[in-house]
């Protein structure tokens, strides 16, 4: 049953007047904890908890063949699931539009930023080249998971090592231990979900309080060059409460960064 | 006798060493994380609740639905996300392991979803998961006639062990690895077996009798870490 | 004094199957059942005896519907002669126009509960046709404002407390109207927002400690040291 509606008048009104339920500002994150290497089988992982939300990354590496318009250059793959596990909400069957998007967007930003030195990942030349595949869980969904997962995505690739490859019996050596890194840059392309609630505007929502977004702009940046840009929901902006949207996420990036920076030694 | 040796030197009837804890998922009605050596599974419940579609409603008692997911990661080489004709099959197994100590007939047209996800395999996937779900139905205040307890009897060769790797899976000396994956009640009933393999009717009575005693030692761990819910917050 | 000792060591944290007490004479409670001589407990929680009367207090679990029960609910339907209420419970409960303090035309239903609505109200009646549900008592009726929060079911008797004191010192610490749903919801009508969140977390913190002992002077002191 959601009552949401009711507590939801008392939510924004207690935001029109700077203030939040859990005594946080309109533009500051929950508390953030990274636990690297929770899945031994991955070449990198990490469990990342917002607050109550919890998501789960895991990095896979495996050989596969370039496209065509990209011959030495390796590939990159993320995908997202929303699990029924983490909501008494989620309806099972096929991945909901919710995990599809949460993927999508984490690509982007992964991608576009420059952040996986694609060019590295060329093992032959228009035959032979590294996919990275970035496999997002929920485990728990107390609002902004979008972010969580931004943040594990970027964790887990900063701890995964790239395995041995036999090029002459074309195997993986998944079971030999490597020390040679994934190929990444300094970049650090991290998402900031800014949501509109009433007339105010927020970051790291919980789930009472995401349930009342009625637009939400989730922007993927790295130390002030934006990469990617997705606006979701229904509702229209006006260019100035863009630009609102735009300093918030760059308060809230610096943030993250410095709450995530004892995690990235 | 020269005691058999196992490669990671483990005793035959030695389990590997487990860990388990409930209340892991906020949002659940009750939940629960159970790791055996290097398997870890992850079990939330949320219900009973109506069952929607109203046409799988049963007039009769309540319905037990489990879903049972490997992380993509869990494995060396990457399982694409998503259900597949494996996890499909563990997920009914885990309902029918289940269902027997459930009190299903107090909720009819009701329905109980357990989820489980395998965050790190090392085989054992599916007693983990059980062994997981049975607490986090616990947790979640579901009546239950009893507690359900996993573990997987092997048979290397021909030397009977408990509890199986993922390198002894795939033993292949003499016979070869046998895997028999068995769930039983605290009171000594069987309510999931499956066997893979080859072994002769004495060895599998034999199988039987090691698994009573293994799941006994699930079990008090079982009981353990829901106690343990309780003891922290006194 | 011994009593007390007694009591106390009679109960133990029990998991489902487990045997509470061995021996004859003894009666199987909620959440027991009854295997030759033992008593079994059904349930997770605590095990409490008696007079011989063993039973599980659970800690979590569904909402089972009484008559008596205050609930809080929502409007899911409009039907000709009432409203259908989802009270978190298998079945809806329906309220019928008759069950309202005032006089409600058969086509004004309306007018005084939509589809979505919130509502506080009592079960008069449980039935093989359904649960009755009436706003008559002061107090009930649609929300219009205020929070609405969930804790379980089985935790409820703690937050009200014995004759009523736990919730009660709750109201008055935090100057809020509290009506407590047997189903688990909570709604809370306040001054202010911040009186509201006060007892909400007040709420929570009960809830969250339900079994320790001596729960009403731990309440007293916490809601000493976080009033603003």
């Amino acid at each position: 049953m959601e009552t949401s509606y009711i507590t939801g008048r008392r939510i924004k009104e207690y935001l029109s007047l700077g203030k939040r339920f859990d005594e946080r500002k309109l533009n500051e994150f929950r508390n953030i904890t990274i636990e690297g290497n929770v899945s031994n089988k991955a070449e990198g992982s990490c469990r990342v908890k917002i607050g109550k939300t919890e998501v789960i990354v895991g990095v896979k590496l495996a050989v596969g063949t370039p496209y065509p318009d990209s011959a030495d250059k390796g590939n990159l793959m993320t995908t997202a699931e929303i699990l029924p596990l983490s909501s008494d909400r989620i309806e099972l069957g096929k991945p909901g539009f919710d995990s599809i998007e949460l993927g999508r967007v984490i690509d982007r930003a992964l991608r576009e930023s420059g952040f996986i030195d694609f060019k590295k990942l060329c093992i032959e030349e228009g035959k032979k080249v590294w996919t990275v595949f970035v496999d997002i869980y929920s485990i728990n969904d107390d609002g902004n998971l979008l972010d969580a997962a931004g943040i594990g995505a970027v964790v887990a690739l900063k701890n995964s090592k790239l395995p041995k490859y036999d090029l002459e019996n074309e195997k993986v050596l998944y079971d030999e231990e490597s020390n040679e890194k994934v190929p990444l840059t300094d970049a650090l392309p991290l998402t900031v979900s800014v949501h509109k609630v009433g007339d105010s505007f927020i970051v790291d929502p919980t789930r009472e309080e995401e349930d009342l977004s009625e637009t939400r702009v989730t922007i993927g940046s790295s130390r002030g060059i934006i990469s990617s840009i997705q606006k979701s929901l229904g509702q229209s902006l006006s260019s100035e409460e863009f630009s609102e949207v735009l300093d918030l996420s760059q308060k809230a990036w610096d943030e993250i960064e410095s709450k995530i920076k004892k995690y990235l030694k | 006798m020269t005691a058999f040796k196992r490669p990671d030197g483990r005793k035959i009837e030695e389990l590997r060493p487990i860990t388990a804890k409930v209340g892991v998922v906020p949002n659940a009605d009750g939940s629960a994380i159970y790791s055996s050596g290097n398997t870890i599974a992850i079990a939330a419940v949320y219900g009973p609740k109506k069952m929607h579609p109203q046409h799988s409603q049963n007039p009769e008692k309540g319905t037990l639905r489990c879903t049972y997911l490997m992380n993509s990661f869990s494995v060396s080489d990457r399982i694409k996300p998503g259900p597949n004709r494996r996890s499909m099959e563990i997920s009914k197994i885990t309902e029918w392991a289940l269902e027997p100590v459930i009190m299903l007939k107090n909720f009819p047209n009701q329905v109980i979803d357990v989820h489980i996800n395998i965050i790190q395999a090392d085989a054992g996937t599916r007693c983990a998961g059980i062994n997981a779900a049975a607490m986090a139905l616990a947790h979640a205040g579901i009546p239950m006639k009893s507690m359900v307890s996993s573990i997987s009897i092997g048979k290397l060769d021909k030397q009977l062990v408990v509890d199986l790797t993922k390198e002894e899976e795939d033993y292949h000396v003499g016979e070869g690895p046998t895997d028999i994956p068995i769930s039983m009640t605290d009171d000594g009933q069987i309510t999931h077996l499956q066997l893979d393999g080859k072994i002769n009717h004495e060895q599998m009575k034999e199988a039987i009798e090691m698994a009573k005693e293994a799941t006994k030692k699930v079990y008090e761990i079982q009981k353990q870490a829901l106690k343990n819910a309780l003891e922290e917050k006194k | 004094m011994i009593s007390k000792m007694t009591e106390e060591n009679k109960r133990k944290i029990v998991i489902p199957g487990e045997t509470i007490v061995e021996g004859d004479g003894y009666l199987p409670g909620e959440g027991t059942e009854k295997r030759g001589n033992k008593i079994v407990a059904q349930r997770f929680g605590l095990s409490e005896e008696s007079d011989n009367l063993v039973k599980v207090i659970a800690i979590s679990g569904p909402y089972i519907p009484r008559r008596g029960n205050t609930v809080v609910g929502k409007v899911v339907n409009v039907l000709a002669n009432g409203w259908l209420i989802d009270v978190g419970y298998a079945e809806n409960a329906f309220l019928s126009l008759m069950e309202v303090p005032r006089f409600v035309n058969k086509d004004a239903l309306e007018e005084v509960m939509e589809i979505g609505d919130m509502m506080a109200g009592k079960i008069w009646n449980i039935s093989k046709r359904g649960i009755d549900l009436s706003i008559k008592q002061r107090g009930f009726g649609r929300i219009s404002q205020g929070i609405i929060m969930k804790v379980n079911p089985n935790k409820v008797p703690r937050i009200i407390g014995k004759e009523g004191s736990m919730i009660k010192l709750i109201k008055d610490e935090t100057h809020c109207e509290i009506t407590v749903g047997q189903n688990g919801f909570i709604w809370i009508n306040g001054e202010n927002v911040e009186d509201e969140i006060f007892a909400r977390r007040a709420i929570d913190f009960v809830s969250d400690k339900s079994y320790i002992h001596g729960l009403t002077e731990v309440l007293t002191k916490w809601l000493s040291e976080n009033k603003k």
